[in-house]
């Protein structure tokens, strides 16, 4: 029984006459505690996907459904991590996340409960130390570690992540993605994540779903990567199941599925 | 002249005499440091103070020269000085009647000015949100606003007369209606502009209507609403005066009209540098609330 399902999700986009279709026909199975990436070229639809999984864009046709509900809005239930964090710059760190936990713990937590939950989902990131920073002071990739914090304040069923990591330099990058597989390790999150990086997909998925290009984007190929956890990123560089993987996606995304801007200029 | 040349100075130098003051409140952690940071901070004064004073005085020796001419129309700052004296040293007096000191006519506008301007930032903001927040409600009453903006503040106020009777509601509703529509404007776009980022957060947050407007509206909108609020006690310090006269009763306005009806210019020189120094500080108290509520409010 699967824990997350998008089911045959259509979507196009109405400007006046024209209709533009931008996805057709995706489904895709998630169990609980599966990290799966949805990778595909700039303009694919790969965001619009994520944000009809959150609730935030309305599907034209079919349903998300989870633990075998449907789910047509926002909720905390899909907690999301925006590419560009989305912190309210006017709260510090720490009321970013505590604005979250009010919200989503106001009938269960006691007001000390809060602020346990709080700092623990900080601490969790390592940003404890900068609570009474506002978002402004500190660098990219704390921001977007207090955003991860803030989305797994919520306790969401699913995390969906928006290419979390597109923003940031290599260093900050390669940091943060260490961050995350050593949280999803310990909390096994059910996880989504929208990326399009290829290593970054290797390196932190269970399974890929690699989509085709637009228009009428659909689901050209699925691959499942069993590389054992915990995955170290020095160890798997010359791993053969590592490098089969990535040369699947690369495969895919360039020999198959080349980028519209590159097809042109042949 | 010395007279008022030291107040000029007195008054552009406020900010700068209260940083002065501050150093040297604080405790002395070592000799020497100290002795050279009040130095720094003495040079720096002096860098940001002797311009103006230099200009001032120059103004007003120009003016001396000018003035001080068989035949001038207008009386030279010496005489200015001399002839108000009694307005000068002693604001406090009251005889009854108009015939009251500088700070009654000052506080008596600054009252009307705090009514009006209080009452065109609750509605203006509101109306605002709602203009910003509602496309059918832009729709229906920006073309309203923007005709109804352009009409002078002075053009109100014969209307304003016939529907209150009375002078005093009268000015505090010029006020209100001149220093509504940048508010209104304001509050609006910076409403439109929230970014859709935050909009997701609290949608995914389930923030119900309440809970949005004051912890994303209001805060995310800020910045705008406080240009709005700026330009507005601008406008309603500008309207105040040009309505006054024509109300008359205490006020700094009729004060000036009542002057010149009994040809005192000295008197109305020296009202008008008390004009211009509340303006300067009615905006500048404006900014300083605007800085500390927006603060980490602005780029991120």
């Amino acid at each position: 029984m699967s824990y997350l399902k998008i089911d045959h999700i259509n979507k196009s986009f109405k400007r006046g006459s024209a209709t533009t279709d931008v996805l057709s026909g995706i489904t895709v199975t998630i169990d609980q505690g599966e990290y799966v990436s949805i990778i595909g070229h700039s303009g694919c639809g790969k965001s619009t996907l994520l944000n009809i999984v959150a609730g935030l864009t309305p599907a034209s046709n079919g349903a998300v459904l989870l633990e075998n509900k449907e789910v047509n809005e926002p909720g905390p239930d899909r907690a999301v991590v925006f590419q560009n964090h989305s912190l309210l710059p006017w709260l510090t760190v720490y009321d970013n996340v505590r604005l979250a936990v009010d919200k989503v713990f106001s009938g269960s937590k006691s007001r000390s409960e809060r602020d346990a939950w709080t700092m623990h989902n900080l601490e969790l990131v390592q940003m404890a130390h900068a609570k009474d920073k506002r978002p402004m002071e500190i660098s990219g990739g704390m921001k977007q570690r207090v955003g991860i914090a803030r989305a797994l304040a919520m306790q969401p069923k699913v995390l969906l992540l928006d290419e979390p990591f597109g923003a940031l330099d290599a260093l900050t990058r390669a940091h943060l993605q260490d961050s995350v597989m050593a949280i999803h390790q310990h909390l096994r999150n059910t996880v989504l994540m929208i990326t399009h990086d290829v290593d970054e997909a290797v390196l932190l998925s269970d399974r890929i779903v690699m989509m085709t290009n637009g228009p009428a984007s659909t689901i050209g190929d699925v691959l499942d990567v069993a590389l054992p956890r915990p995955r170290k990123r020095l160890e798997l560089v010359d791993n053969p199941e590592y490098i089969q993987a990535r040369a699947a996606v690369l495969e895919f995304l360039y020999a198959r599925h080349k980028a519209p801007a590159l097809q042109a200029a042949e | 002249m010395n007279m008022a040349l030291k107040k000029s100075a007195i008054a552009g130098g406020v900010p700068i005499n209260g940083a002065g003051a501050t150093v040297l409140a604080m405790p002395a952690p070592k000799g020497p440091p100290l002795a050279a940071r009040i130095a720094s901070h003495a040079s720096a004064a002096a860098a940001r103070l002797i311009p103006p004073i230099i200009v001032i005085a120059m103004t007003l020796m120009v003016w001396e020269l000018l003035c001080n001419k068989q035949g001038a129309t207008l009386p030279p700052p010496s005489q200015v000085v001399s002839e108000t004296w009694e307005l000068i040293v002693d604001p406090f007096y009251d005889r009854g009647g108009i015939d009251k000191g500088l700070f009654w006519h000052l506080s008596a506008s600054l009252q009307r000015v705090a009514l009006g301007y209080a009452l065109a930032a609750a509605v203006g903001i509101a109306l605002g949100t709602l203009v910003g927040q509602s496309t059918w409600a832009m729709r229906g009453l920006d073309p309203i606003f923007q005709v109804l903006r352009t009409v002078p503040p002075l053009a109100w106020l014969p209307l304003s007369l016939a529907a209150f009777r009375d002078g005093q509601p009268a000015a505090i509703f010029v006020i209100f209606i001149t220093a509504i529509w940048p508010i209104i404007i304001n509050t609006a776009v910076g409403i439109r502009n929230i970014p859709q980022d935050y909009r997701n957060v609290a949608a995914i947050l389930r923030l119900n209507h309440v809970e949005f407007f004051f912890k994303v509206m209001v805060p995310a909108a800020a910045p705008y609403i406080f240009t709005g609020l700026r330009i507005g006690i601008g406008l309603s310090w500008l309207a105040i005066v040009a309505a006054e006269m024509l109300i008359g009763g205490v006020g700094i306005g009729f004060f000036i009209w009542d002057a010149w009806n009994s040809s005192r210019i000295s008197e109305i020189i020296l009202a008008l540098v008390y004009v211009g120094i509340i303006g300067f500080v009615l905006d500048r108290v404006v900014a300083l609330i605007a800085s500390v509520v927006t603060r980490g409010t602005a780029a991120n």
